[in-house]
């Protein structure tokens, strides 16, 4: 392994490819700990923004209007505006009333991860209630006619046939998630792209690091969308949706 | 008054009339009467244009709360907006022209991408779909920072010297992931042109450029503008990106608001949500549009 990292050293003193991360183990273990921290802000916005979304979904096929047009506003509030203000409203402004003897209570992790959810969040209630619309009237009709609940048809039927629907639009909006990801940027969260710029001020190879920067995340972004076709194909229920039929 | 008598619609209705000629509303229309006749007063209904200047007007009462319980050392928070709504709109204004212009340049470069996209020649195609699926995969912000960090201040072409400023660089930046996506959305568009349009097209002898140009793309108009309209809104979002690099927009001016102000902290909640209200009544109507043309272009 020492070989390896050692053929970096050369590189750098050969062609001047300056490629710090892999012979330096300084730069190595923090470029390692920026890359595992967005990979677990990439997770945790991901499970929280679709919690958000179903709940979201869930609510707006209420029948009490105040509750669907509170969802409504959500969503509209948080499509509409640059998440990069939502994450300075949130951290600088929300973070300032919320503290307890000048500390602050929630952490710059905690307010990325809260923010960039609820703005993910407010796309992923579209894209399952879009879902829940798109499944056959007749089927919840056959939920009603078997004494199901709102909520238990909710859970055991609609959900898992919408959740099928509206995967190739999760699918987007998880990509563009994790994308979004280095926003946290902007409040000093050490992510992949705070460290990298940690590295390049202390090294000056900006070349170097813009490219592995790109590399990883088109290597993560494309990693997901192999996982997220698979999971769509194993999850498709045959003779059900357009997919099915249209196809084969 | 003679007319009405022979009018019977202009009759006043029944108290439990049903509404048979107005089928579809009919249902709809009978539920509100009784809800209504139930609470003995007209329903609440919210028109979106209405509920916008209610927002506003609460915006303008919480901030008049904050500046009544803020003592009367300090300067309201009303004022100070209003002080600094100027300056702030100036950099709102560069923020806009920096959306246009990367948006006409994104799509442009990306036009002749998804046409690269479709080429007949194996390469272009291919070299087109890894450009797209690169720049689209990227983030915004890391393409920003490339931008910003590898294009030099100024070039020179035939001795003369251009100088490149950060904002012409951030446009570019922000131009890039434009040209992608607008690359994919013209693709999907000509994907979704029955190829009866392109086989009648060649059996009237028109040549494969004049099919596209005259044939296939004027029909794709209609099926581009809703994604088009979208992403146009997603970057005057992204624009506000620009600030982290170091442009002088709105952001970077509401920092600067803050600074001079001598980082009040009361001030920070009201200058977010400021702008944050500017870029809602900015996207929120695009976004409105771009739903109602979706309808009308719907294909049954």
């Amino acid at each position: 392994m020492q070989a390896f990292w050692n053929w970096f050293a050369w590189l750098h003193t050969a062609t001047g490819i300056n490629l710090t991360i892999f012979y330096d183990p300084f730069d190595r273990h923090r470029f390692a700990e920026g890359f595992l921290t967005t990979i677990e802000l990439s997770v945790a916005c991901i499970v929280l923004s679709v919690i958000i979304g179903v709940i979201g979904a869930w609510a707006q096929g209420s029948k009490n209007r105040i509750l669907r047009s509170s969802i409504y506003w959500y969503i509209q509030l948080f499509r509409n505006t640059p998440p990069l203000v939502q994450l300075y409203f949130f951290y600088f402004g929300l973070g300032a009333v919320i503290e307890s003897g000048g500390h602050p209570l929630v952490s710059n992790v905690a307010w990325a991860i809260l923010s960039l959810s609820f703005y993910a969040g407010a796309f992923n209630v579209e894209i399952f209630r879009s879902g829940i619309e798109a499944v056959p009237r007749a089927t919840v009709e056959a939920t009603e006619a078997l004494g199901f609940t709102r909520l238990g048809a909710y859970i055991h039927v609609i959900l898992p046939l919408a959740f099928r629907i509206s995967l190739p639009g999760l699918n987007n909006n998880l990509i563009n998630l994790v994308k979004a990801t280095t926003l946290a940027y902007a409040i000093s969260v050490p992510e992949l792209l705070w460290v990298s710029s940690q590295i390049w001020s202390d090294d000056i190879n900006v070349p170097e690091m813009m490219t592995v920067l790109l590399i990883c995340y088109v290597g993560l972004v494309g990693v997901l969308v192999v996982f997220m076709h698979r999971w769509e194909h194993a999850m498709r229920v045959p003779g059900f949706g357009r997919a099915a039929g249209a196809r084969k | 008054m003679s007319a009405r008598r022979h009018l019977g619609i202009l009759r006043p209705l029944p108290e439990n009339a049903a509404f048979p000629v107005l089928l579809p509303a009919a249902e709809r229309l009978q539920a509100k009467a009784l809800r209504e006749r139930g609470m003995g007063l007209p329903a609440f209904d919210l028109k979106p244009r209405d509920a916008m200047l209610l927002g506003l007007f609460l915006v303008l009462l919480m901030a008049g709360i904050a500046e009544a319980a803020n003592g009367p050392v300090r300067e309201g928070i009303v004022p100070t907006l209003i002080k600094w709504t100027p300056l702030l709109a100036t950099g709102f204004v560069f923020n806009i022209a920096i959306s246009f212009l990367a948006m006409a340049t994104g799509t442009v470069a990306g036009a002749f991408l998804g046409l690269g996209q479709i080429s007949i020649f194996g390469p272009v195609r291919k070299v087109a779909w890894l450009v797209t699926h690169f720049f689209r995969n990227a983030p915004w912000l890391v393409l920003l920072f490339f931008c910003m960090f590898l294009l030099p201040f100024q070039i020179q072409i035939f001795g003369v010297i251009i100088p490149l400023p950060d904002w012409l660089k951030a446009t570019f930046g922000l131009a890039l992931p434009v040209m992608a996506n607008v690359s994919e959305i013209v693709r999907g568009a000509i994907e979704t042109i029955p190829t009866g349009q392109w086989e009648s097209a060649q059996a009237l002898a028109f040549t494969r450029q004049q099919t596209i140009w005259k044939i296939i793309l004027p029909q794709c108009i209609k099926r581009m503008l809703p994604p088009w309209m979208n992403l146009y809104a997603i970057l005057a979002m992204d624009t506000v990106l620009a600030s982290i690099v170091g442009v002088n927009e709105v952001m970077t001016l509401a920092g600067d608001v803050l600074g001079a102000e001598g980082g009040r902290t009361d001030l920070l909640l009201p200058i977010y949500s400021y702008i944050l209200l500017w870029f809602f009544l900015y996207c929120y109507p695009i976004a409105r549009w771009t739903v109602r043309l979706e309808r009308r272009f719907a294909v049954k």
